[in-house]
């Protein structure tokens, strides 16, 4: 009977544990990123590898989310007889909502993971130790450009997303539903705000970004070193980045709309 | 051992980057026309604005000429009191214009309406629109409509003793 | 020159604990300068764990290790990263930093420390390739190399800022009969060569007798036998004959810990 129990208080204990032991390794990449401006060779290799790796996914689904938005804006707004005012709805759903999410929700299954992975090898196979005892410190030199980079790439991607959407959604619209081109983007450029919607947009992706890299840093820093354990530790990267980019999301909306 | 390779895709997905972001700023919101250069003030004071906003635009004709800067409320002469930025362009607004409180659209967002007086002297900076008229509120003009409904019905209707 | 001024590292007392066992329970070693030193002994008892108690990656709960006369695990950060610089490690498996060739790998320690020039990099890392045998091998990545040349990569790059010591992790596992013959021919050599100070982590009698100088057998999380290779040879230690020869039982058994036999058999209905 006190079994149950005793689990769900090695659980929780243990959650607390991983929390702090995830705050800890942030604490040290915030650290040494001031040690970073010297070597731009360590950020532009992950940006690469971060970021340009993941336009493909990117622009594609940008594309198809937009032009869905375009298909069924369309079709609930002619109910309303409220056809020209696609471009409103297809604009504020990206920049707002679809392009920071959907984007961050990508990085973490095609990037997250593929950092926890190899983070994970690193430390299976011993090379963070040799570094160790070569006298580099790994976070300065392997995660800490990966925090960074990530940092930088979301917002970038989630942009990229967006601006695709639009133009999607204006295919779809204008281009085979019969919108007017004019209505599409000029209700859309009186309704949409630099501020309240762009700028917020912008946050969301920044903070998205510094999330899911820091989730898939730490459990592949964290992981097993079996290749089980960094197998368990890649699934965790997008399931505990899903959750947290979804779980942030309604608390910056929240936030940003009662502001 | 970065390849020249790689430095050149990473120099093109940040300079895609920010023509998204770029063209997000431009094409898709209201930026182009947030010329936030030079303006001047000008207040009004109001019984009821509801729904109005801070940026919510300030037409006159139906062009917009400037934007809501400031709302607040005087606690003394229990009013609201707006401060409109109307750009410095648009010099040449009668001191006797009045302002009211639109609804616009669908969705019902407020704007405030300018109409030109007939005085030669100009609104400048730190002027005081002086004819306001509120923002419709619905329930009022139920209200309004019910009592005139009864008031007409009951003097209609002839009871014959 | 008594023992303790020839000795490059000693541990005093050392104690370390992981999860509940003990793996270390009260050693004393001392590495003397200039010899070949190897801690030999069954699976298990944590030899590798000793080297990272020697560098610093691992506290002991107490006793400690002295580096040159400095106690590792009082230094600060930096200080330990300085002490690190002087010592080379070659691990189990090499541990090549897989998304950069031979050469970059041997450059790397370089590149991090030094301020030197490419051209001189150049050179020395030839020098060092050179030392081990792989100077034409230095564009191939290290997925392409072989075990045994992925080691004679590692302890290149372990001897690229020269240190004062290296520690070799079970240089011989696994090894073919040739690539070990390299391996202990490079062991002697270098530390001949460089003047190095070696510790050889390892439970391959043969290999490690050939070229060891002194000889510490753990056992039990405690020195069982310590001496050169013919001390211990005509030592009266039950662990060292049993080691020395190979038995399969002796002071370490042969049997796990186990209830007898017969009342198992009897007992057990689904155990």
């Amino acid at each position: 009977m006190l079994d149950p129990l005793s689990r769900l208080g090695r659980g929780g204990l243990d959650f607390f544990k991983s929390l702090g032991r995830g705050h800890i390794l942030l604490a040290m990449m915030l650290a040494s990123l001031p040690g970073l401006v010297v070597r731009p060779r360590l950020i532009i290799n992950q940006i690469y590898s971060l970021g340009v790796l993941s336009l493909v996914i990117i622009v594609i689904s940008g594309l198809f989310v937009g032009m869905v938005l375009g298909l069924q804006g369309y079709n609930t707004l002619s109910k309303f007889g409220a056809e020209e005012s696609l471009g409103v709805i297809v604009s504020i759903s990206l920049v707002t909502e679809l392009g920071p999410v959907i984007t961050g929700l990508l990085f973490a299954g095609r990037a997250g993971s593929a950092m926890t992975a190899e983070i994970g090898l690193m430390k299976a196979t011993e090379q963070l130790s040799a570094m160790e005892m070569m006298a580099v410190d790994p976070v300065k030199r392997v995660l800490s450009p990966r925090l960074l980079a990530g940092f930088i790439s979301v917002p970038l991607l989630a942009a990229i997303f967006s601006a695709v959407g639009v133009y999607g959604g204006e295919f779809v619209g204008v281009g085979l539903l019969g919108v007017d081109e004019g209505s599409y983007w000029s209700q859309m450029q009186a309704n949409v705000d630099i501020y309240d919607d762009i700028e917020n947009g912008v946050i969301k992706s920044l903070v998205f970004g510094l999330v899911v890299s820091w989730i898939a840093i730490f459990e592949g820093n964290n992981s097993i070193p079996t290749s089980e354990g960094v197998s368990r530790a890649t699934t965790r990267t997008v399931v505990h980045s899903a959750l947290a980019i979804l779980g942030l999301d309604f608390i910056l909306t929240a936030l940003m709309l009662g502001a | 051992m970065t390849t020249r390779n790689t430095e050149i895709w990473v120099g093109i997905f940040i300079a895609a980057g920010m023509a998204a972001l770029f063209m997000l700023a431009m094409k898709v919101s209201n930026l182009a026309s947030y010329n936030n250069g030079g303006g001047f003030e000008v207040t009004a004071r109001f019984e009821n604005i509801s729904g109005l906003k801070v940026r919510s635009a300030v037409t006159m004709s139906g062009v917009t000429i400037g934007r809501v800067s400031k709302i607040e409320f005087d606690n003394k002469a229990l009013q609201a009191v707006v401060t409109m930025k109307v750009d410095s362009q648009h010099d040449t607004l009668p001191k006797d214009t009045s302002a009211s409180i639109y609804t616009a659209g669908l969705l019902g967002e407020k704007y405030i309406g300018l109409e030109p007086g007939g005085d030669e002297a100009n609104l400048k900076q730190g002027d005081v629109i002086m004819l306001t008229q509120d923002s419709l509120v619905l329930e009022k003009l139920i209200g309004q409509f019910v009592s005139k409904f009864v008031s007409d019905s009951s003097s209609e209707s002839p009871i014959a003793p | 020159m008594n023992k303790a001024e020839a000795a490059l590292v000693t541990t005093n007392n050392l104690i370390f604990s992981r999860a509940d066992s003990v793996i270390f329970n009260g050693i004393d070693i001392s590495i003397r300068r200039g010899r070949i030193t190897a801690i030999m002994g069954p699976s298990g008892t944590g030899k590798t764990t000793l080297l990272r108690l020697i560098g610093g990656q691992l506290k002991p709960q107490t006793g400690t290790v002295l580096f040159d006369g400095e106690d590792v695990h009082q230094q600060s950060r930096r200080g330990l990263y300085q002490m690190r610089k002087r010592m080379g490690m070659l691990f189990q498996n090499g541990a090549l930093l897989t998304d950069m060739s031979v050469f970059d790998n041997i450059a790397f320690p370089l590149r991090e420390h030094t301020d030197l020039s490419e051209t001189m990099i150049r050179t020395l890392v030839l020098i060092k390739l050179e030392a081990v045998g792989l100077r034409g091998a230095r564009k191939l990545m290290p997925n392409e190399l072989s075990g045994g040349m992925a080691r004679r990569v590692a302890l290149a790059r372990a001897i690229a800022l020269d240190p004062m010591m290296m520690m070799y992790d079970e240089p011989f596992t696994g090894q073919d009969p040739i690539s070990m013959g390299v391996l202990v021919r490079l062991i002697r050599t270098l530390n001949d060569a460089l003047g190095l100070t070696s510790v050889i982590v390892s439970h391959d009698i043969a290999e490690t007798s050939a070229i060891a100088d002194d000889i510490y057998l753990l056992s039990g999380g405690k020195v069982v036998a310590e001496g050169t290779a013919d001390e211990l040879a005509q030592s009266d230690s039950k662990w060292a004959q049993q080691f020395l020869q190979g038995d399969a039982d002796g002071p370490v058994p042969f049997h796990y810990p186990a209830p007898p036999f017969a009342d198992d058999l009897l007992t057990g209905m689904g155990k």
